[in-house]
This record gives structure tokens, sequence and C-alpha cells, in this order.
């Protein structure tokens, strides 16, 4: 299972984020969790220097970004 | 959480620095603090991208803005970045300053400062820009 993290402490860009990776993840037909971390300490332990940050299966993939569905497909196969 | 809870505006311009052991390196490291505490940008964790660990690396790469402030032509801080395929940017080496490296701590402020003016000098006055798409930049200066 594809498991992916949005980092931000919950504001709308971190939603939006959120929202489109779910969207991206049904499109690619995975099987897929999405767990938001809200928390700043826990944020802090991935060394992100700005939110939201998308991480897939425990790896930075974007920093700062909302990204588009079709741009989040790209990571989600890597 | 409401976004006008959301914390700061990100500060996107991130500031990495040798922390050598000679003078030229230290002031590197406290040129950085300085201009970090005066709001310049954001220092960031050089040693975090040499270990590779993915939200320091993709936090350079994705960056607006960065200044890379290395002590001496040994050049460890351009080396890190480019081991990690970190683009680089804005590029500053202390010792073409004209300030000689020395074995020493002891560290002349009037340095610090020329140091400081020069990453000024190099990025202009709109190198701190506020957010577009990121939400929030509490994790990158308060430590990571």
């Amino acid at each position: 299972m594809k498991k992916i993290q949005i980092l931000g402490p919950g504001c709308a860009k971190c939603v939006k984020l959120a929202q489109n990776t779910d969207q991206a993840a049904k499109k690619l037909g995975i099987e897929y969790e999405i767990e938001k971390v809200t928390d700043i300490k826990e944020i802090m332990k991935y060394g992100v220097m700005m939110t939201p940050a998308l991480v897939v299966d425990g790896k930075v993939k974007t920093v700062g970004k909302v990204l588009t569905p079709a741009e989040i497909e790209g990571f989600i196969k890597e | 959480m409401p976004e006008d809870t959301c914390c700061t505006p990100a500060r996107r311009c991130m500031i990495l620095s040798c922390s050598g052991g000679s003078n030229v390196g230290q002031l590197s490291n406290q040129a950085a603090v300085e201009l970090t505490k005066e709001g310049f940008g954001s220092m960031y964790c050089l040693a975090g991208i040499g270990a590779a660990i993915s939200g320091f690396v993709q936090s350079a790469k994705d960056v607006d803005e960065m200044v890379v402030i290395d002590g001496c032509p040994i050049g460890c801080a351009r080396g890190v970045l480019k081991q990690q395929g970190v683009p680089e940017r804005n590029y500053l080496v202390v010792t073409d300053l004209g300030i000689e490296k020395a074995k020493r701590f002891d560290l002349d402020p009037a340095d610090i400062v020329r140091v400081k003016d020069a990453v000024r000098r190099m990025l202009g006055p709109d190198s701190v820009r506020p957010a577009d798409d990121a939400c929030c930049s509490g994790s990158g200066g308060d430590g990571c």
C-alpha cells in the first residue's frame, strides 16, 4: 500500500494539496492511505523548510507547493 | 485549522553556510546566523542536505531563493549541494572578499559585516518575498 503524508498545519493550502493527492491516487487506482501531519513538532522531524509538503513512502517529494492532481500522479508513481 | 491561524509567511530565501574549523568557516556561519536574525532569510541545514535526508534536500531544491556561503575555495558547501543534485544559486566565498583564512576563532565583527553586506549585494532588495503556494515556514526558522 502506498503511504502518503501531507505535512502542514491545516490551512487552506494544505487541505487543497490533500484533496488533489486523494484525487490523483484514486485516478491511479492504487491502494493507498493519506495521513495529514499537522503537528508542527512532527512536521519538523521531516526537515522541510516550508509547508505544505508531500511525502510518499517516507520520502519528501515536494516542499512549499500546492500541486495539481496530474503533477502528484507522477510523484506517486515514482 | 482556519487559514488565518497558519504560521508566518514563508521567508523563501534559504541560507546555507560552511561552518568549518577556521575563521572563515565560522565567519560564514555567523553571517548566516545574523542574517537570519535580521530577517534576511532562513539559515538551513547543510549537514541535513549532506546526509541526504529527503526533507532537507527537497527543501533546497524547491525553495525560491538561496544563498550559499563557503569559507574558502575548497568549497565544501558547494560540494554538498552538487552531490545531492541541488542547483547552486548565489554563491559567495568569504576569502574572495579579501579575508585571509586562518586557524583561529576570534572573529572580527567588521568581517562579519563584510560578509553580510556581500550577501545582501548579491541578492538585492527583493530576495525575501511573501509566500505564494507555501503556507508555513515555522519549521524552517525555528530549527530542523
